[in-house]
């Protein structure tokens, strides 16, 4: 018997498509984020409230994960940016060849701002690289503020956290300060926004992040090539 | 429950592995699950023998070793296992420390019986 050393990674694959992906965005400079959460936390009407709310000249794409139905796509498209649906048929995640693939129906080189909202689940995506620029990760007040302790992988992982549904803070027990202290634990760069897709207060700290984060990988892109 | 799936993965590397040494049998795989990766190790071990039965690999042993999150210091170097979260140097308490590792999910050996190779060589 010989045991023979590896040391190969299980999603090799994946990550050396993500890899690719992830120099293809850096080469059009667009900024791309992976938004993952809970089912029902917010992913979809955080990027609702955004769409709506910035300017039609913006070049920005959404590309939306669910299991099943089309539901998602045809609540963004609403807003006139380029919108499409993955639908994974079970799968409980994206992987990068799903992204790969959807992103042959667009040119690359119109897009600055890209949106992957993963499926519903705050497990298995945090697996699966993209080839994102940063993973959001989205928490609702009427979830429980020990999630980034109960999942620490995502949390880990995440650049920003979106605190989403605060409007409703008075009617659930919530404890925000140790939801941030949680989080903190866990990860303590992570940025935390606290947002109402509601009420729409505390989207001027997504909104600028979103632009500050665009901007930078637009100057990134710019040096690469100049 | 994305460990099917991964089980896949492995089983795929498996097989290409298995595919470079002709004649060969691969009687264990050994991977490494980090606490951070997001699996587990109970459904990962399900999907496997689920995956296995019926096929040529029916017999294929699966370990799995548990990574814990390691940190280290970069105010005096001292590396360590981050348990229940806490992240603060045990060294000289400093408050942010890096993390190190704790997201693994690699395949780290593979154990082969060449007998069977061995066997082949001898009668040809």
């Amino acid at each position: 018997m010989e045991r023979v050393s590896v040391a190969r990674k299980v999603l090799g694959e994946n990550d050396r498509l993500a890899a690719e992906l992830r120099a293809r965005f850096r080469e059009h400079g667009i900024f791309c984020l992976n938004l993952i959460s809970s089912p029902g936390s917010g992913k979809t009407s955080l990027l609702e409230k955004t769409l709506e709310a910035l300017p039609r000249a913006e070049r920005v794409a959404v590309l939306t994960g669910d299991i099943q139905t089309d539901n998602d796509a045809r609540r963004l498209a609403r807003f006139g940016f380029p919108v499409q649906q993955i639908t994974t048929g079970g799968a409980c995640h994206l992987d990068a060849r799903m992204v790969e693939r959807a992103l042959s129906e667009w040119r690359l080189a119109d897009l600055d701002i890209l949106f992957i909202e993963n499926v519903g689940n705050l497990v298995c995506p945090t697996s699966y690289d993209l080839g994102e620029a940063v993973k959001v990760v989205v928490l609702s007040v009427t979830e429980g503020e020990d999630k980034p302790l109960k999942y620490p992988g995502i949390f880990a992982k995440a650049g920003l956290m979106v605190l989403n549904k605060i409007d409703l803070l008075p009617y659930v027990p919530f404890d925000i300060a140790l939801a941030r202290e949680n989080a903190r634990r866990v990860h303590p760069d992570v940025r935390i926004v606290e947002v109402s897709c509601t009420t729409g207060e505390g989207l001027d700290g997504w909104l600028g992040w979103l632009k500050e984060q665009r901007e930078a990988a637009r100057v990134a892109a710019a040096k690469q090539t100049g | 429950m994305h460990e099917l799936s991964i089980a896949q993965s492995v089983l795929a590397a498996v097989r290409a592995e298995a595919e470079r040494r002709p004649g060969a049998r691969v009687c264990k795989v050994g991977l490494r699950v980090g606490e951070l990766a997001g699996l587990d190790p109970e459904a990962l071990r399900f999907g496997f023998e689920v995956l296995v039965r019926g096929t040529e690999l029916e017999a294929l042993q699966l370990e799995i070793e548990h990574c814990p999150r390691r940190q280290r210091c970069p105010q005096c170097g001292n590396e360590f296992i981050a348990r229940d979260y806490e992240i603060t140097c045990p060294g000289c308490g400093a408050a942010r420390t890096e993390c190190m590792g704790g997201d693994e999910l690699e395949i780290a050996y593979l154990e082969i019986e060449e007998e069977a190779l061995k066997a082949e060589n001898s009668s040809s």
